[in-house]
């Protein structure tokens, strides 16, 4: 493989500093890097290996009430913790449902944000990808894409983020902590993925050398924790990106939606947040009808990049579901088979 | 490679046999601490590294390559190109017989297919070879690649699978399908699948002047041998190939193919030892896959639901260069009794690598357009699928009339039916949910697999300690031949299973055959039960023919071989053990060679085939598509079980493809370019653990006295067949859709709510 320097900085200072630097990448885990790097998708110079960092591996409450989650707290770690779990039980069970359980155990909360696509074509060196390569085209548009994006795409690429941890948490308002060359700055997550335009290869706000530290979650997101769930379509049980999948969370008060959130994922090149739907069910009762309505707002703009017109009912489908099992509630436990429709499944005894 | 100390299972008790026994597998604890050495383990003093560049067109030719800039990377030692490479014997493209692969190994700069090695970089390190093929930066020109089932011209082709004719009939099918009440006229499409065995190809090849050191996995240590030697020049008993564990190889280990002898080849450029291992999606090319094929069957039945005719045609692709036809319509020879079959191929050529067997080639593709089909037949003449097909039941096969030499098949669907619940199930679909409100539906298959035999050879021995050994070039991919074979081997000499030195995979030892067509079993069982006999005769000899023997006079006839002693037949207080005849004879050991084979005489006379019902229970969430199966049993007669354990695992395995051929797996292939966008085991999708329901293995007692001596008829593939058909009927049954293309995806089953 392509020789590179490795660095391991003793402070977040350091670290901006030495990643800052042209053909220089930051590594956690590495279980989406370094496979990019075996497939020759990326070629970087310099590896700043972050996980020796100290402070980034705490959850913790803040004196307002937000969750403060290090960015390199482990997937596993996070989808664990019971009081996590308890107040944010959507983001758990995102958490569960994605990759494998090593990989869960490896992965980190910064990484999962800044995955890249699974587009094959992106994958695929020899194929021509504007994300990889800009301006070189897009082979997906006219490819095998049944699996691409139906929202916020363009003709210079239809890839789609594949994180499911990242649906719940736009959902929820998350806050993404920065450290970059000019001090601290946070964003909104809903603002931390960009949509390709004409510029698929910029994929995020972060400028050279930023690094996530720490992803919050608002204290108002605890107050959807009795009415929140993630629902994810995939092609088997385990292991597999979503088709579609969709985080739901209502504030229910006196029998009328007090407050609602939807985010869609699998579907566009960020997680997509969908706000006209969050409107509609605002102050009316939680019922199919409300939650079809919804479904309809959600999807208005959706589009077939290709071969994948069913996603756009598929994601009408699993937005009701999502809404309907959300306000059924939150379970107690995160089932055996988080985020599946057969999570009620009897005799399921495998995450 | 240190000498294998394969455990025993003290734990289990025999009752005066081995085969039959539910021994756990012997060299489980070596493969548990990482003790077992595959090929890749393996790292001789002096050892670099190859890596293959690949194609990344599937059509054109290699105009450039950068050699200068890879062997410029700090170290690589050369780099093994068209133009520079050591000469092979004969021409890689000649097929000296069917079980050849016509392969490339960098004899001319043409493209055929994508992930075509072009270049191999020999270095010092891993990473610096690797590093080295990517800096090769190959320029092609290009051509429109073939791709598809519509690629272009369909032909003939003379046979399909090894051998099969290509068309087969009996009867008048269009007379039948004229009469019939009812027709089905239905299209299914299966899709390319790879092998995907967890082990990846590999070899580390030494050369010693003329003398040939390799460790590869292969399900066929001679026919690799063989190849190997016409390809170099070289007599066979110059090499030497130890093949001791296979991480799987499900027909992709079957044949030598174009990267191991890469590995050959480079050892021979450099002169020192050299290690080639696959990259996952290396292996989505020159090692073999199957094709995929669209299937059109036309079936006629009577008012009662008698079968009037089928009629069961294939398309399938080969290569440009060479030939494998998947055997799809022939799944239809043995199973229904219509007085009317044809079976037809037809194929395209496209640029892919050359397809080859996989996971029983033609029976499982067939079997999942025939099971669908028979239960559309059965749906429109309103018959339960199992009693249509009790109804149509083959007493003799039907394509050629011969009686089987076994056939317990009521006994599997009576079985599995009951084990199951069946005769719960409504006729209709989309009647039955789960309390979760998802949809439930319940479907069957029909198992159906040749009990094959090959050629195999064993050498027995019985030594002055009391001990014998069973010496035999066999193959244990995973399937458990380390355990099965040598308790065959104990019977065979009459020892206590740990008294017999099991010897195997190493290609020193005698010929056994190829493991592959499930027959491996049955072949090399064959050889070591008839070298055992031999062995026995010999011992028996010494002892009969030797008056201070208490055996003296009693006549090869006259005695029985048990736990290390021979008994006589007509005075079992009569008796000498092993060790005493050979003292007394003044002869370290004795020793004798037997060989498997085909009966063509009882090949002639008798249908022979392995059967089994598997009935699955599947689960489809009404609104979303998604479908997880629930349950499935199957029930299974393959003759003589020799280790229920084992054998169980492998049918396990079996329906677990069978589930992952209707639901997951496909090789996604860009229309355009002709390459796999899915070439890893991230996005090419095998089952996972939550995949997989509890599955409940029935074993159907079954004799067989014309298979072979040992009447078995092994177990290796057909696991895989009827459980595709019962998964994806079980899916109309849930949903009342249909459908026709294979894997079932989401989208399919969202048309209606």
């Amino acid at each position: 493989m392509k020789p590179f320097d490795y660095v391991r900085p003793a402070t977040v200072t350091e670290a901006v500093a030495a990643a800052a630097q042209p053909g220089a990448v930051y590594l956690a885990a590495g279980t989406n890097l370094l496979d990019l790097m075996k497939g020759g998708i990326s070629r970087p110079d310099r590896l700043v290996d972050v996980t020796h960092l100290h402070g980034l591996d705490q959850i913790e409450t803040l004196a307002d009430g937000s969750l403060r989650i290090g960015a390199l707290v482990s997937n596993a770690d996070l989808a664990h913790d019971p009081e996590f779990a308890r107040t944010h039980p959507a983001v758990a069970e995102a958490l569960l449902s994605g990759a494998s359980a090593q990989l869960r155990n490896a992965a980190t909360v910064g990484g999962n944000l800044l995955q890249r696509t699974r587009c094959a074509y992106f994958y695929d060196t020899a194929s021509r990808c504007n994300k990889r390569e800009a301006g070189s085209g897009c082979d997906a548009r006219d490819g095998e894409n049944r699996g691409h994006a139906v929202l916020g795409w363009s003709e210079s690429c239809i890839a789609t983020h594949p994180s499911d941890f990242c649906v719940p948490l736009v959902a929820l308002d998350a806050v993404v902590e920065i450290e970059g060359r000019s001090g601290r700055r946070e964003i909104a997550l809903d603002a931390l993925h960009r949509l390709p335009g004409n510029t698929p290869e910029r994929e995020s706000a972060l400028e050279p050398g930023d690094l996530i530290v720490a992803v919050r979650l608002p204290p108002a997101a605890r107050g959807f924790a009795a009415h929140a769930r993630y629902l994810k379509v995939r092609e088997r049980t385990s292991y597999a990106f979503a088709v579609v999948s969709a985080a739901a969370a209502l504030r229910i008060e006196n029998g009328k939606i007090a407050e609602a959130r939807l985010a869609l994922g699998g579907v566009a090149a960020k997680p997509w947040r969908a706000r006209a739907a969050e409107d509609v069910l605002r102050g009316v009762a939680p019922t199919a009808d409300a939650f079809q309505e919804a479904a309809w707002r959600a999807l208005t703009e959706a589009k077939a990049s290709g071969d994948n017109a069913f996603k756009i009912e598929l994601a009408r489908r699993i937005v009701v579901r999502a809404l309907l099992l959300a306000a059924a509630g939150a379970p107690a436990r995160i089932p055996a088979l988080p985020a599946s429709p057969f999570a009620s499944m009897s005799g399921a005894i495998h995450a | 490679m240190p000498e294998l100390n394969l455990t025993s299972a003290p734990a289990h008790l025999r009752h005066g046999s081995n085969i039959g026994q539910p021994l756990t597998r012997r060299d489980g604890v070596l493969k548990v601490k990482g003790q077992a050495t595959y090929a890749a383990d393996n790292h001789p003093p002096g050892m670099l590294f190859a890596v293959m560049a690949v194609a990344s067109i599937s059509r054109g030719r290699v105009v450039s390559l950068d050699v200068a800039a890879a062997k410029r990377h700090p170290g690589v030692v050369d780099v093994m190109t068209p133009d520079h490479k050591p000469e092979l014997a004969i021409d890689p493209e000649i097929k000296t017989n069917p079980f050849v692969f016509r392969m490339e190994v960098l004899q001319s700069h043409e493209v055929r297919y994508a992930n075509q090695p072009i270049a191999v970089v020999i270095a010092e390190t891993l990473e610096a070879a690797t590093e080295g093929a990517l800096l090769l930066a190959p320029r092609y020109e290009t051509l429109p690649a073939l791709v598809g089932l519509d690629a272009g011209e369909s032909f003939v082709p003379p046979v399909v699978g090894v051998g099969n004719p290509t068309e087969s009939h009996r009867g008048d099918v269009e007379a039948g399908l004229a009469t019939a009440e009812k027709q089905i006229d239905a299209t299914y499409e299966t899709p390319p699948q790879y092998h995907n065995a967890m082990e990846p190809h590999a070899i580390v090849a030494s050369w010693d002047g003329d003398r040939l050191q390799i460790d590869m996995p292969t399900q066929g240590l001679m026919l690799s041998l063989a190849r190997i030697a016409e390809l170099f020049g070289i007599a066979h008993d110059k090499i030497h190939i130890r093949s001791p564990f296979l991480g799987g190889g499900f027909g992709s280990k079957g044949l030598m193919a174009g990267p191991p002898t890469l590995g050959i080849m480079a050892a021979k450029l450099v002169g020192r030892p050299v290690k080639l291992v696959l990259r996952r999606e290396q292996m989505y090319g020159p090692v073999g896959h199957r094709a995929p094929t669209r299937q059109r069957l036309r079936i006629g039945a009577d008012g009662e639901g008698r079968l009037t005719a089928l009629d069961h045609h294939a398309r399938t692709v080969s290569s440009t260069f060479d030939d494998f036809y998947e055997p799809a319509a022939d799944a239809s020879h043995t199973l229904y009794a219509a007085p009317a079959i044809r079976t037809s191929h037809d194929a395209v050529r496209v640029n892919t690598g050359t397809p080859l067997f996989m996971r029983a080639p033609g029976e499982a593709t067939g079997s999942i357009a025939l099971e669908s089909a028979i239960d559309e037949m059965a749906w429109a003449c309103g018959i339960d699928p199992l009693a249509f097909r009790l109804k149509n039941y083959a007493e003799v096969e039907p394509m050629t009339g011969r009686p089987f030499s076994s056939k317990a098949l009521r006994a599997c669907y009576d079985q599995g039916a009951a084990r199951f619940g069946w005769a719960k199930r409504s006729l209709q679909p989309r009647q039955m949910r789960d309390d979760a409100g998802l949809l439930v539906g319940w479907g069957m298959g029909t198992a159906t697999f040749p009990a094959l035999m090959f050629q195999a050879e064993a050498r027995a021995v019985l030594r002055r300690d009391g001990s014998g050994a069973m010496e035999i070039g066999a193959h244990d991919m995973g399937q458990g031949a380390w355990t099965a074979l040598a308790q065959i081997a104990a019977d065979a000499v009459g020892l206590d299973i740990d008294r017999v030195d099991f010897k195997a995979g190493t290609s020193d030892l005698p010929d056994a055959g190829i493991a592959g067509g499930s027959a491996h079993t049955a072949t090399a069982g064959a050889a070591i039960h008839s070298a055992g006999a031999a062995v026995i005769a010999k011992l028996a000899d010494l002892a009969t023919n030797d008056e201070r023997s208490p055996l003296f006079g009693a006549g090869n006839a006259g005695v029985i071989a048990r736990d290390g002693r021979l008994i006589r037949r007509d005075d079992e207080s009569r008796s000498e053990s092993y060790a005493e005849i050979l003292a007394r004879a003044g002869v370290a050991e004795v020793e004798a060679r037997g060989t498997g084979a085909p009966n063509p005489a009882a090949m002639e006379q008798y249908a022979m085939h392995a059967h089994g019902a598997v009935f699955a229970e599947v689960k489809v969430d009404p609104e979303l598509g998604q479908v997880r199966v629930s349950r499935m049993v199957g029930a299974f007669a393959a003759g003589r079980i020799v280790n229920p354990h084992l054998v169980k695992s492998q049918l396990f395995g079996g329906m677990i493809w069978g589930l992952s051929f209707a639901l997951h797996e496909e090789a996604i292939t860009d229309r355009r370019s002709g390459r796999i966008m899915n070439a890893n085991l991230g996005e090419y999708h095998i089952p996972v653990n939550a995949d997989v329901p509890p599955l409940d293995v029935i074993t159907v007692e079954e004799h067989d006295p014309h298979v072979n001596a040992l009447g078995i008829k092994g177990v290796g593939e057909i696991g895989i067949t009827g459980s595709a058909g019962a998964v994806a009927n079980a899916v109309w049954h849930a949903t009342g859709v249909r459908v026709r293309r294979f894997p079932i995806r989401i989208e399919e089953l969202l048309t209606q709510r």
